[in-house]
């Protein structure tokens, strides 16, 4: 148990878009913390302190934080730090938020994740993640990993392209329901998916995220401040953490052995047993539609191999036991420095009931999720209380 | 607060181009170092917290490239992207949270793979100033201008920083430049921006630092001198230096005053027995002296005078040299940590300012003192 419990008590995000060539970065993400504070009802200079984070090389911009901390969140004479890790910023940026507050450091925090993916270059930035004498000339970049994984998953447990296809239609007819989410794509279709053009096998164009730019803040509060602040917040139960190896030749490339470690350990320190009875909603981190296949395994929603059978059978469908992915999912919103701490925007929103039409009835546990660097995981618990289920 | 100490810490040499080892390799050897010290293996590491900066590094995700050197692997791992003081203290919270036993913090710079002058540009944003050409050179010129002809601080002030911190590193055997400086050796030494000169500014060095961290429980399970982090400050300038007070570090006033509130210190200059300070120019340290309340504004030039901040002085700064002596990019606030860490300890050996019981430490983000963290530390 934490020193101090943690509780998100305002949340912010703009509408996800491939483009926002109205405004500059630190508009931008200005329009998320400002509705965040609005959420919460606090003034600038109620905050504590801010935490903020993007990838330096997807913009092209070093020590982003001193600009965007100080210019577009109230930063000036407050302590501003900047969290990165890839994939998983957004995830480790809410993580260090409950550190934060846990500790009895600070009684409150803003919590930020941004990206505007158009002003540069993705695939560049990810590319020089990988070492630059063994893995950039081979395995680098996000695509060729993920569909090499895809390909390895698809082969050793049997599942079919229809099967990834129709996570792609689960989440994006979510997205529907989503006013932030980017791809708004009601009418979506299986055929539509699976005639996509081919990227990189197995993977086609809609069985991968897009590119989004936007951002996503959250405030957090401890006991005494959350009490002052609103009747509904949402209670961090647990976070967690698992990283693994920094080569994609020393990973097993399928199975995300990462989620497995990090969700062992989140669900004994909250108590849950049995996840698909247990929790009510999860938002995952799903890049492609194989990994949404892929990640349910390791989570322990479905045995090894029966990740395409659960959602078959409909379990993870807004109306099935366990929904996965509300909010749409990475595979309709994907603002990467973002895009973990919008997991963990959606679970709050859910447990709060906020969710609108996307809401899923009666949620008392969610769970968030980061993926990103080597294969790695972070998870988040949220519920109604802080306390442990059992 | 509840208490957090730091148990070891270790250190590669700082050189200038370590072109033998790998940023992953050079992290390993601190780390290794560290198991071996404590005589714990990575098992016991509770979690680890790194600091990097990925435009230093040339990698996105740059803590991706010490995974495996910080034993990460199955556990979990978070890096701030900064400075590594900020990662010290992301590390104190984990342990105070009461989540973790123990935490590791490591940091990382090799400053000689990398095109300074283009990685310091990028600080600046894309739009107003980026291609005026500025970088952390540049504007410690206009800094340092502003402040000289408001204060009436001479050159000779400035140059004294650069002899004291640079006479500092002869003892201490991690540092990088171990050559004594004269005052006319800076005078003289080419001009880079006015009125600054090349001795004025730090060398680029490559190098590591680990520490673990835990908490009040475990902590004499590793050593009998642990140090205890006892004031925290964190407090960010503005952005664009015409929006900054260039004359004084008004964030770093504004970091001290808090963490002298939490560590109960009334009269700095009495209350401290070592600073170590994230210098970046030597009139910088001036400023500092001013900011952190050891002397008034504009007088850090006459406190250098009086020989406050030598080694025999009333405060002595910067016994390890100082970023002026090894400048490890993100590493420093980590390395000034582990500074004051051997100070209290007694285990500075010739640099050790006798009877060293509280300490402090200033770390610092982006350009000029603009993301600024000042932490406190006791002995028993």
């Amino acid at each position: 148990m934490p020193k101090h419990d943690v509780a998100v008590v305002g949340i912010g995000q703009t509408k996800f878009r491939s483009k926002r060539r109205d405004v500059n970065i630190p508009e931008m993400i200005y329009e998320a913390v400002k509705m965040a504070l609005d959420d919460a009802q606090m003034e600038p200079k109620d905050v504590d302190a801010i935490l903020i984070g993007n990838m330096d090389h997807f913009e092209g911009i070093n020590f982003s934080e001193m600009w965007c901390g100080i210019d577009a969140t109230p930063g000036y004479l407050k302590p501003v730090v900047k969290i990165a890790t890839g994939g998983t910023t957004g995830s480790s940026l809410g993580i260090c938020g409950y550190y934060n507050i846990a500790s009895g450091i600070y009684k409150n925090v803003l919590v930020v994740g941004w990206e505007k993916l158009n002003e540069g270059g993705a695939t560049t930035g990810i590319i020089t993640a990988f070492d630059p004498v063994w893995e950039r000339p081979s395995l680098a970049g996000a695509l060729g990993p993920l569909a090499l994984m895809a390909n390895i998953y698809a082969a050793k447990y049997g599942i079919t392209s229809e099967q990834a296809a129709k996570v792609t239609v689960k989440n994006r007819s979510n997205a529907a329901n989503n006013p932030f989410a980017h791809l708004q794509m009601p009418n979506i279709t299986l055929e539509y998916v699976m005639n996509s053009q081919m990227i990189s096998y197995p993977l086609r164009l809609h069985d991968c995220c897009p590119q989004s730019e936007g951002a996503c803040a959250l405030i957090y509060a401890n006991e005494e401040e959350t009490k002052k602040i609103t009747d509904n917040p949402a209670w961090f139960k647990g976070v967690s953490t698992a990283h693994y190896y920094t080569f994609g030749t020393d990973d097993i490339m399928y199975d995300l052995p990462t989620a497995t470690i990090a969700s062992k350990k989140i669900y004994k320190k909250v108590g849950i047993q049995d996840p698909i009875k247990e929790l009510d909603v999860a938002e995952i981190y799903e890049p492609t539609s194989w990994s949404e296949l892929s990640w349910t395994e390791a989570l322990g929603f479905a045995e090894q191999g029966g990740g395409g059978k659960l959602l078959d059978e409909g379990i993870t469908q807004m109306s099935g036991e366990l929904p996965v992915n509300p909010s749409g999912g990475v595979l309709s919103t994907n603002p990467i420095g973002a895009t973990a701490l919008v997991r963990f925007a959606e679970a709050v929103i859910q447990v709060m009931g906020r969710g609108g039409k996307r809401q899923v009835p009666d949620v008392e546990t969610a769970l968030g999720m980061g993926f990103g660097g080597s294969l790695w995981t972070e998870l988040a618990i949220f519920g109604k209380d802080p306390n442990p289920l059992r | 607060m509840d208490k957090v100490a730091i148990v070891g810490c270790t250190q590669t040499k700082y050189e200038a181009e370590k072109i033998d080892l790998t940023i992953s390799e050079l992290v390993f050897e601190v780390v290794k170092k560290l198991h071996n010290e404590l005589g714990i293996i990575n098992d016991d590491v509770g979690c680890v917290i790194t600091s990097s900066n990925d435009f230093n590094d040339g990698r996105t995700i740059a803590n991706m490239a010490v995974q495996d050197a910080v034993g990460s692997v199955r556990k979990s791992e978070s890096r701030v992207s900064g400075d590594g003081a900020f990662a010290y203290v992301y590390g104190a919270m984990r342990i105070l949270s009461g989540e973790y036993d123990t935490v590791m913090v490591v940091s990382h710079g090799k400053c000689s793979e990398g095109n300074q002058f283009l990685i310091n540009n990028s600080i600046f944003d894309p739009f107003y100033q980026r291609h005026l050409g500025l970088d952390q050179i540049s504007s410690a010129g206009l800094m340092a201008n502003i402040y000289m002809t408001k204060y009436g601080i001479s050159e000779e002030h400035a140059a004294q920083v650069v002899v004291k911190n640079r006479k500092n590193a002869i003892n201490n055997p991690f540092a990088h430049l171990q050559k004594e400086v004269s005052i006319s050796d800076v005078l003289n030494s080419p001009m880079l921006a006015y009125p600054l000169k090349e001795l004025d500014f730090p060398p680029y060095s490559d190098g590591a630092v680990a520490m673990l961290l835990t908490n009040e429980q475990n902590a004499k399970k590793y050593t009998d001198t642990p140090v205890w982090l006892r004031g925290y400050g964190s407090c960010t300038d503005a952005y664009y230096l015409g929006h900054r007070t260039m004359t004084d570090l008004i964030g770093l006033e504004f970091a001290a005053k808090e963490a002298y509130k939490m560590a109960e210190i009334k009269n700095p200059v009495k209350d401290l027995d070592v600073a170590e300070v994230f210098e970046a120019f030597s009139t910088h340290e001036l400023m500092i002296y001013e900011a952190l309340g050891f002397c008034g504004k504009g007088e850090g030039g006459k406190f250098i005078d009086n020989g406050e901040t030598q080694m025999s002085g009333s405060i002595p700064i910067n016994p390890s040299g100082g970023v002026l002596s090894s400048n490890v990019g993100m590493a420093n606030g980590l390395v000034r940590v582990a500074e004051v860490v051997l100070q209290i300890m007694d285990r500075a050996e010739k640099r050790q300012i006798s009877d060293a019981k509280t300490g402090l430490v200033y770390g610092m983000n982006g350009i000029c003192s603009q993301g600024n963290c000042v932490l406190i530390f006791g002995g028993e």
